[in-house]
């Protein structure tokens, strides 16, 4: 589903990531697991499109995605829930989610069906997204971002500043994916812990290179 | 009795004015963040186009809301292919751009129509209110921009465009990683924009005329207002209008028209003091 070749990314004349390579099958959860600072959102960023590749090849589906404009890649069906959840704050719950099913081309009817999928959604879905807590912000963003009907999910620290309780619920939502929708998943977090409770397999990242 | 009234109409004719000719550099900064320092030149142009049309026999309101939209909307395509989308993301960039585009214009339009002022008869004549007149295509003005303003919101608010404007100017990366070609959107707007400026142009040209160099002296009063407004489009304009345009109608009608325009900067220099980031950033923060 998702392949990259020898990629090399960074900020401006910054060097972060250097030779990544890795690949995730179809309806594979895989982990990207590292301290702050290795490099794990700059290897999202640069397979969502946000940052360029200086070098290397990223494929989808086995076809070149390099140098495709970030809406197209996510048209092709990359999700992206981006670190800090990145909810539009001043629109509905419902209106975050309706938004991403126009932007992906998808019917607005998706919208209530991922409402009926995460049932915490359905009595806050006329409130703005910007004053809901963390753990409601994280379940809108990965919900938000199934309403493009994705093929590709992939998830920077899901569980970053969200409290335990809800940690839990955000771990069984993806279990639900990934047994009901056959989603794949490539997840980027610090804890292995939650990386253990959902992925096949895990790489581990270092200043920039994958080390296992 | 009179005088509240024309006083009160006189305001309202101040505030819509003010949200008329700004309503086009509005919609481009409230979305892209791009501060169009060809508006003044796009609301000429506007004007250009309605005093010509109408010179040979176009009736003035087909000019109007037609020709003239339809012409600058061209215009701002062009621009925006040409300059502005090689810069975005550059604020001080395209300011310094289309600060270059509007001298072109300005040159072209001097070459083309001379640099004396041109005009069409104010039509629909006048209204009597005591001792007082004040002309019907004036109020006719008010009523357009209220309908404008109520459209825009109606568009803002219900439409998918709407939908994907306002998750677009609140995100836009990741609106473009949910799918949202930004080129298009930023283009699309662009050239909304530079057409609401024609329409204004053409609208207050009865009024105000026509010269080359006409641009400066709207795009000052534009600039204050969209930036007093802050960053919601319709509420911040509304808002900041209201405010800088009642008090340029009071002054107007209390003191001189000169004297309301530093009565305006100096409300504008006021509340950007107390307000930095404009109105909207303190008050209507969940309006479009």
């Amino acid at each position: 589903m998702l392949q990259l070749v020898g990629v090399h990314s960074g900020y401006g004349q910054i060097p972060i990531l250097r030779d990544i390579s890795l690949n995730v099958a179809e309806g594979e959860f895989v982990g990207i697991l590292g301290h702050n600072g290795m490099g794990k959102s700059t290897l999202l960023m640069t397979i969502g499109g946000t940052l360029p590749a200086t070098d290397g090849r990223i494929e989808m589906g086995g076809q070149d995605i390099t140098r495709l404009p970030v809406h197209r890649r996510a048209r092709m069906g990359l999700g992206y829930v981006k670190q800090g959840r990145r909810i539009f704050p001043r629109l509905t719950v419902r209106e975050n989610m309706q938004a991403a099913c126009l932007a992906g081309g998808q019917p607005l009817a998706r919208a209530e069906e991922m409402i009926a999928l995460f049932p915490r959604l359905a009595p806050i879905a006329e409130r703005p997204g910007g004053v809901l807590s963390g753990g409601e912000q994280q379940i809108l963003a990965l919900a938000r971002c199934l309403c493009t009907a994705p093929r590709l999910v992939m998830l920077d620290e899901p569980t970053e500043g969200i409290q335990p309780s809800i940690r839990e619920e955000i771990v069984e939502a993806l279990l639900m994916l990934r047994d009901r929708l056959r989603l794949t998943m490539l997840l980027v977090e610090q804890n292995e812990a939650f990386l253990g409770a959902l992925c096949t397999r895990s790489y581990c990242l270092e200043k920039g290179r994958l080390v296992a | 009795m009179d005088y509240v009234a024309i006083i009160l109409l006189q305001t309202a004719i101040s505030i819509a004015n003010l949200v008329l000719i700004s309503a086009g550099l509005a919609v481009i900064f409230g979305m892209m963040r791009v501060i169009n320092f060809a508006h003044g030149e796009f609301l000429m142009l506007g004007g250009y186009t309605a005093v010509i049309a109408t010179q040979h026999g176009v009736p003035l309101l087909v000019s109007c809301f037609i020709l003239a939209p339809v012409l600058v909307g061209l215009v701002g395509l062009v621009v925006e292919y040409l300059v502005i989308r090689h810069l975005y993301g550059r604020l001080l960039d395209t300011m310094l751009a289309s600060w270059g585009v509007s001298l072109i214009l300005i040159g072209l339009v001097t070459v083309a129509f001379g640099n004396s002022v041109s005009g069409i008869s104010t039509p629909f004549g006048s209204l009597s209110i005591g001792r007082f007149s004040i002309g019907f295509y004036e109020l006719f003005l008010v009523a357009v921009t209220l309908v404008m303003v109520i459209a825009g919101y109606l568009v803002m608010r219900y439409s998918r465009v709407g939908l994907i404007a306002r998750a677009t100017m609140q995100d836009r990366d990741m609106a473009a990683s949910l799918g949202v070609n930004q080129r298009a959107v930023y283009r699309a707007t662009f050239v909304t924009g530079a057409a609401l400026s024609g329409l204004a142009g053409a609208l207050i040209a009865p009024i105000a005329g026509v010269v080359p160099t006409i641009g400066a002296s709207y795009l000052a009063k534009c600039f204050i207002t969209v930036i007093s407004g802050g960053p919601a489009i319709i509420a911040g304009t509304l808002s900041a209008s209201g405010l800088l345009g009642g008090v340029g109608g009071i002054m107007t009608f209390l003191a001189t028209p000169v004297l309301a325009e530093v009565a305006l900067l100096a409300a504008a220099v006021v509340l950007l003091r107390v307000l930095p980031q404009g109105i909207t950033s303190k008050f209507f923060r969940r309006s479009q």
